[in-house]
Formats: C-alpha cells, sequence, structure tokens
C-alpha cells in the first residue's frame, strides 16, 4: 500500500528525435526541430513552422509493424511506448501485470480529416475505416493489443496535461498493487484540426517560439509520444544492477484554476496550487526542487501565469528553469509524457535543458531560464509542470533517493 | 455611424450567442469587456471572426483587440477607418 | 486512521429529455424536443442567471446543468476550493463538437467552438461556476463503469486529494446523450461510496 512508485526507464519520439538519445544529442547542440511542414498537408504550410517527427506514416508502421493505414496518433504512441519498455530490462512483457495509461486529445483526427476530405469531394468515395479509431479511447487500445498488455488500459483527456495525469494515474495502479507495472504517458499527432483551431486562438508564432522571453508571440505546434515504465518496490529490487531505476516519481497534483477555458488566471492559482500540492507529497520544499522543467508554451498568458505562480512559490531562492518546447514544440496530449522522459532523465544523469531563442528576461519576472545544456550535475528533485485548457494543471516531481 | 452600430449590435449578439441581451440593450459607449457586457478573451477572437465574415476586416494582432473593441462605438469608427482606406 | 470512507449524498441522471435529482423527476419535456431545446428549458428552470451558459457545447451544457442541479440547494462550500474535485468520463470525448468545429472550418474556423474541443472543458466550467479547485480527471470508455469510477475515487479520498467531489458520466453524441453524476463527501451521509450504491443510485 505504501510502495514508492520507480521510473525504470522510458522512450519518446518527437520532432527533434525518433528516440530519447537523439532528443539529447539536439539538445546538446542546441538544435531545435521548428520546420516547414513536411508531412501535414495545410494552408498554412507557409505560415506556421511546426516540429514533426521526421518520418512518413510507412516509416512509422515500418518500425513499429502496425499497418500505415492507422492513425499517427497510434504509430508514434507504440514507437515511444516499445521504446519505454525495452528501456528497462524488464524483459518479457507477459510475466508481469501491465497497465498501459495513455492521454491524447486528438485521436484519430488525422485519419479523419483525410475521410472527411475523400468524402467531401465525393459522397462514395470516403472510407469509414478511417474514422473508427476516431475515438481517443481506440488509440490507447490499438498500442495495447499491439504491445500485449490486458490488465488495464485507460485513456486520459484533459488536454496538455492529459499525458502528466496519466503518470497520476498510473502511480495510483501501482501503489493500489492493481498492477506490477504501468507504462503511462501520452502521444498526439499533428493534425490541421488543431493548426487550425490553434490559429483562431491567435496564439501561434510565425517564427521559432521563445518560450519565457518578454518578446515572445506563441506557441508552435509539435506532435510525438512520450512514456515512462513505472514500478513498485518489490519489482525495482528486483531488477538487475544493469538495470537501476531512474528516479522515483515521488510526488504529483492536479489542481484546476478555475478561471477561463482556454485562459490561465493571471497570478497562475491552479498552476501554484498544483506545484505545492505536489512539493507537499513529495516532502520536500521549494528551494530543495534542483530543476524545473516549465509547461513554457511561449503565449503571453501561459508564461506570464506560470512565472508568476513559480515567483511566488519560490522566491527567493529560484531553481534552474527551462521549456523544452522551445526545441520540441507544444506536443499538447503528449507534451507531459514526453517532458516526464526528460525530466527523469535529468534526475538520473544530472542534465539540465536549455532553453532555445532565449534573449529577453520578461520584465515581471525576477528569473530567466537556464539557456545552455549540462549534465552530470547532482539533482535531487527535478519538477515538471503541465498546464491544459479547461484550467487542468498538473505538476509532477521526480526524485533520486528511496523515501527515508 | 448610426445604422452601422446597429447592424453590429445584431451581429454582436447572434455571432456571440448572448441569448439573455437584446441588440437594443447594447450602449452605443457601454464596455464591451468586463465589467460592461461581460465578455472575454474567446468573444474577442470572435469579433475578429465578425470582422472578416461581414466586412472582409483582417486583424491580425490580436494585440489590437482590447483598443478597437472597446465599444461599439469604437468597432464602428474602426470599420469605418477602413472601409475608406481601400 | 481515516480508511477512505466516503458517501453519496446526491444523484442527477439527465436522459429522455427528463431530469431526476436522487431518483425525483424535476423536469421532463416533449420527448421530440430537440436537445438544445431541452438544455434551454433545463437551464431556465434549475438556474438562470448564467448567460455564458449558452455558449457552452452540449456536452458542457449537460455536465454543468447536472452540477447545477445538485449543488444549487447543497452546495459543498464547506469543504476547502482546492479539496473539491471532478472525475468524469464519457464514450465519445468531445467528438460531437469536434464535427461541429470541423465544418465551420471550411468557411472561417470558430474559435469559440474549437475551444469546446476538448472533454475537459467540462469541468472547467463546473469549476468555473462553484470555484472549485481540485483534481480533475477525465477518462473515455466504452461504457459508464461503477466499479472502475469506485476505486479510482476511494483512492482520491484515501491520499486525501479530495474531501468531496462530481463524479460520473457525462455524454453525448448528435442527440443521444446521457448524464449519470453523483456528488460525494468525505462525510454527511448514509449511502456508502461504492460499485453497487453507484449503480443502484443511477438506476433509473
Amino acid at each position: 500500500m505504501h510502495s514508492d512508485v520507480w521510473i525504470a526507464g522510458g522512450g519518446v519520439i518527437c520532432g527533434i528525435g525518433n528516440n530519447l538519445s537523439e532528443c539529447l544529442t539536439a539538445f546538446e547542440r542546441m538544435e531545435p526541430g521548428m520546420a516547414h511542414m513536411e508531412y501535414l498537408h495545410s494552408v498554412h504550410r507557409h505560415t506556421f513552422p511546426v516540429v514533426e517527427v521526421k518520418a512518413s506514416n510507412a516509416t512509422l508502421a515500418g518500425w513499429t509493424g502496425m499497418s500505415e493505414k492507422i492513425s499517427r496518433t497510434a504509430l508514434l504512441s507504440r514507437v515511444a511506448a516499445q521504446e519505454a519498455w525495452n528501456s528497462t530490462g524488464l524483459g518479457d512483457i507477459s510475466q508481469y501485470r501491465v497497465g498501459f495509461v495513455s492521454a491524447n486529445t486528438v485521436g484519430g483526427m488525422d485519419k479523419t480529416e483525410d475521410f472527411f476530405a475523400d468524402y467531401l469531394q465525393d459522397p462514395s468515395k470516403g472510407h469509414l475505416s478511417q474514422v473508427v479509431h476516431h475515438e481517443c479511447g481506440a488509440i490507447t487500445e490499438l498500442v495495447a493489443d499491439a504491445m500485449g498488455i490486458r490488465h488495464h488500459m485507460s485513456t486520459i483527456s484533459t488536454a496538455c496535461s492529459s499525458s502528466a495525469n496519466a503518470l497520476m494515474y498510473g502511480a495510483r495502479l501501482i501503489k493500489n498493487n492493481m498492477v506490477d507495472v504501468v507504462i503511462a504517458g501520452g502521444t498526439d499527432a499533428l493534425t490541421r484540426f488543431t493548426l487550425n483551431g490553434f490559429n483562431t486562438l491567435m496564439i501561434l508564432d510565425p517564427a521559432a517560439c521563445r518560450p519565457f522571453d518578454d518578446t515572445r508571440t506563441g506557441l508552435n505546434l509539435g506532435e510525438g509520444a512520450g512514456y515512462v515504465v513505472l514500478i513498485s518496490d518489490a519489482l525495482a529490487a528486483e531488477l538487475p544492477a544493469s538495470h537501476q531505476p531512474w528516479c522515483r516519481l515521488s510526488g504529483y497534483a492536479n489542481a484546476n484554476d478555475a478561471y477561463h477555458q482556454t485562459a490561465s488566471s493571471p497570478d497562475g492559482t491552479g498552476n501554484f496550487l498544483a506545484m505545492q500540492s505536489a512539493l507537499e507529497m513529495s516532502g520536500i520544499k521549494p528551494e530543495d526542487i534542483d530543476y524545473i522543467n516549465l509547461h513554457g508554451t511561449g503565449t503571453q498568458n501561459n508564461d506570464s501565469a506560470e512565472g508568476s505562480a513559480i515567483a511566488r512559490l519560490f522566491a527567493p531562492h529560484y531553481p534552474p528553469v527551462s521549456s523544452t518546447k522551445s526545441f520540441t514544440g507544444h506536443t499538447l496530449g503528449a507534451s507531459g509524457g514526453i517532458e516526464a522522459v526528460f525530466s527523469a532523465w535529468a534526475v538520473k544523469e544530472g542534465v539540465i535543458y536549455p532553453n532555445a531563442n532565449f534573449s529577453k528576461q520578461m520584465k515581471e519576472l525576477p528569473f530567466s531560464p537556464v539557456t545552455k545544456f549540462s549534465a552530470g550535475r547532482q539533482l535531487q528533485h527535478v519538477m515538471s509542470n503541465s498546464f491544459g485548457f479547461g484550467g487542468n494543471c498538473s505538476s509532477l516531481v521526480f526524485s533520486k533517493n528511496a523515501q527515508s | 455611424m448610426e445604422k452601422l452600430m446597429a447592424a453590429l449590435k445584431a451581429q454582436i449578439v447572434e455571432q456571440l450567442n448572448l441569448q439573455e441581451v437584446k441588440p437594443e440593450d447594447i450602449g452605443d459607449d457601454q464596455p464591451l469587456f468586463k465589467d460592461g457586457l461581460g465578455l472575454d478573451s474567446i468573444d474577442a477572437l470572435e469579433i475578429i471572426v465578425l470582422l472578416q465574415q461581414h466586412y472582409g476586416i483582417r486583424i491580425a494582432n490580436p494585440e489590437q483587440g482590447p483598443e478597437i473593441f472597446h465599444s461599439v462605438r469604437t468597432i464602428a469608427e474602426f470599420i469605418t477607418a477602413h472601409q475608406t482606406a481601400k | 486512521m481515516y480508511n477512505g470512507e466516503a458517501y453519496i449524498t446526491g444523484t442527477c441522471v439527465v436522459r429522455n429529455n427528463r431530469i431526476y435529482r436522487d431518483g425525483v423527476l424535476l423536469l421532463e419535456t416533449p420527448q421530440e424536443q430537440e436537445l438544445t431545446d431541452f438544455l434551454r428549458a433545463g437551464y431556465d428552470q434549475v438556474s438562470g442567471q448564467y448567460p455564458k451558459f449558452h455558449k457552452m457545447d452540449p456536452l458542457s451544457k449537460l455536465g454543468w446543468l447536472a452540477a447545477e442541479v445538485l449543488l444549487k440547494d447543497a452546495p459543498l462550500n464547506s469543504y476547502p476550493p482546492e479539496s473539491v474535485g471532478l472525475i468524469l468520463a464519457n464514450k465519445s470525448a468531445s467528438l460531437d463538437t469536434d464535427l461541429r468545429y470541423f465544418d465551420t472550418v471550411k468557411d472561417i474556423a470558430s474559435p469559440a467552438l474549437f475551444v469546446y474541443t476538448l472533454s475537459n472543458i467540462v469541468m472547467g466550467e463546473i469549476s468555473i461556476r462553484h470555484g472549485f479547485k481540485g483534481e480533475n480527471a477525465f477518462f473515455t470508455a466504452d461504457a459508464f463503469d461503477p466499479g472502475f469510477m469506485a476505486g479510482y475515487i476511494s483512492q482520491l479520498f484515501l491520499e486525501n486529494a479530495v474531501s468531496a467531489c462530481l463524479c460520473g458520466w457525462v455524454e453525448v453524441m448528435g442527440p443521444v446523450y446521457e448524464v449519470i453524476m453523483y456528488k460525494v463527501e468525505r462525510s454527511g451521509g448514509e449511502l456508502v461510496f461504492n460499485a453497487d450504491n453507484l449503480q443502484k443510485a443511477g438506476s433509473i
């Protein structure tokens, strides 16, 4: 019942790399992934840079052994979930009670769009099989089936905090001894739907995004998937010396900002409550946090709300902070999972990720983000923030040692 | 100007789905946002759509919103200025 | 030591153009009436005075209305706002609104509609109305699963993540809809919060 929850491994695919190692190289070399659209067809092709996974559906299908006709959301999910599993050294997945908790916001929207495009041209043309997987839950089932996961699966849809909430949910499954292992995170493919939507909200930056910069004007959309593998104390103790857990998921919390459907409250009330409660669960103080992986979308509203909440909670000791979205773009339902992998790895290897495109400190804030990559530091506790539309705010804390 | 403002009020009520407000209840100079009519940032975006649909005017920078959308009169003035400018 | 026990202190069911609170019929409109008009009738009867209601999509209206029914005479304001949670589930996520938004993209995409293309916005609307700042989760599943709901939420109570919550099923896809929403509190009730009682309280 009082088991700790350990991170046994992780996997990620996004616009700066098809696996964690490639992503780390991109951070080290300061190579953000913003580019013109290559795989998505949109009238905004030359207006807005995006951060696409640099692989076609056929390529992703080849890597995963899945059909290239299924949604890109599922293909991306499978790539990252498999990498996460392989990184643990747990071996045959059928030996364990495994749960799959996956978040997404677009479901099979990419295929639905194709269906409509065909259908509108010629109503006899559209293939209904393309809309069968539209529902968010269908994506999770496809991937769980492909991986042979049978004990538990859940799909969470709480906007851009979805996959952070998947980790919270997965941790509870472990604490309740309902399963031995949970693969938790999220996935989202880039679609015209989200691109058009964020465009109508007028929060897309026509240049590379500049999170936590005074000159920021919006976000860049990305795509990808990220999963960690959560295990219990009992299983952590059985891991071979070659595959020790990366760290613990020591704290997590979710709060609602209760302010507006899409906008954060000016002082970031929900952000503050989520960070504060997560620290409380970890049993640590603000000054114990050694690095914060920011939500940091690059919109005026998010960064000033998140910044204000951090200033209020952490003053006067501001830890190093950065937004990896300055490299990966905002991957929506996948972002919390991708950033959880980065944050857990940060604890393991003492990595602090850089914030790209930073030049001018926000005038309302007493701190600015880290702009250089570093590794081999001693990081005891790392916080990862994920905030979403609907006022949904989540914070996770990853910690080095077992609870004393 | 009076005619334009009357038309705008009807369009705002319809576009923003203000079911409990009658167009004639909106004052020419009444603030549309916050304590006035209580509109929010999403409503501002819908007004941008409205201007594009009905008047062919594009506002690319949402930062301009608060100034232009202060009241029905300021929107009407903005429309007039942009239509004569063409 | 607290064992995570909680009580069902209210139930609201909305289906077939009828609204029930704790098994008692509050409102019924003709079966052939369209959902939009039924929702408006519900708003006029149980609430009014909240113009933002008219801007919501059907999913948010349904959830918001059920919350209104549950909280109107017995609000949860004795609990700290950050300890009141919302845990909802449905089958179609926001598909109903996704498709309507899709339709506007051909012309000029509607920002007001795009906002509702996320299923968790209904929880945002309820939180804004009642000032709830506690934990939220939204799950998609094929059918309402009282066992799952009971298990998950008991854990939230046990962890002290919530002291009270609204939970249940809020589904809409085209003309087909159903809401089964519960108010659950750490104390103050007789009906113990478990899967069986969720099932019973929601059967009408």
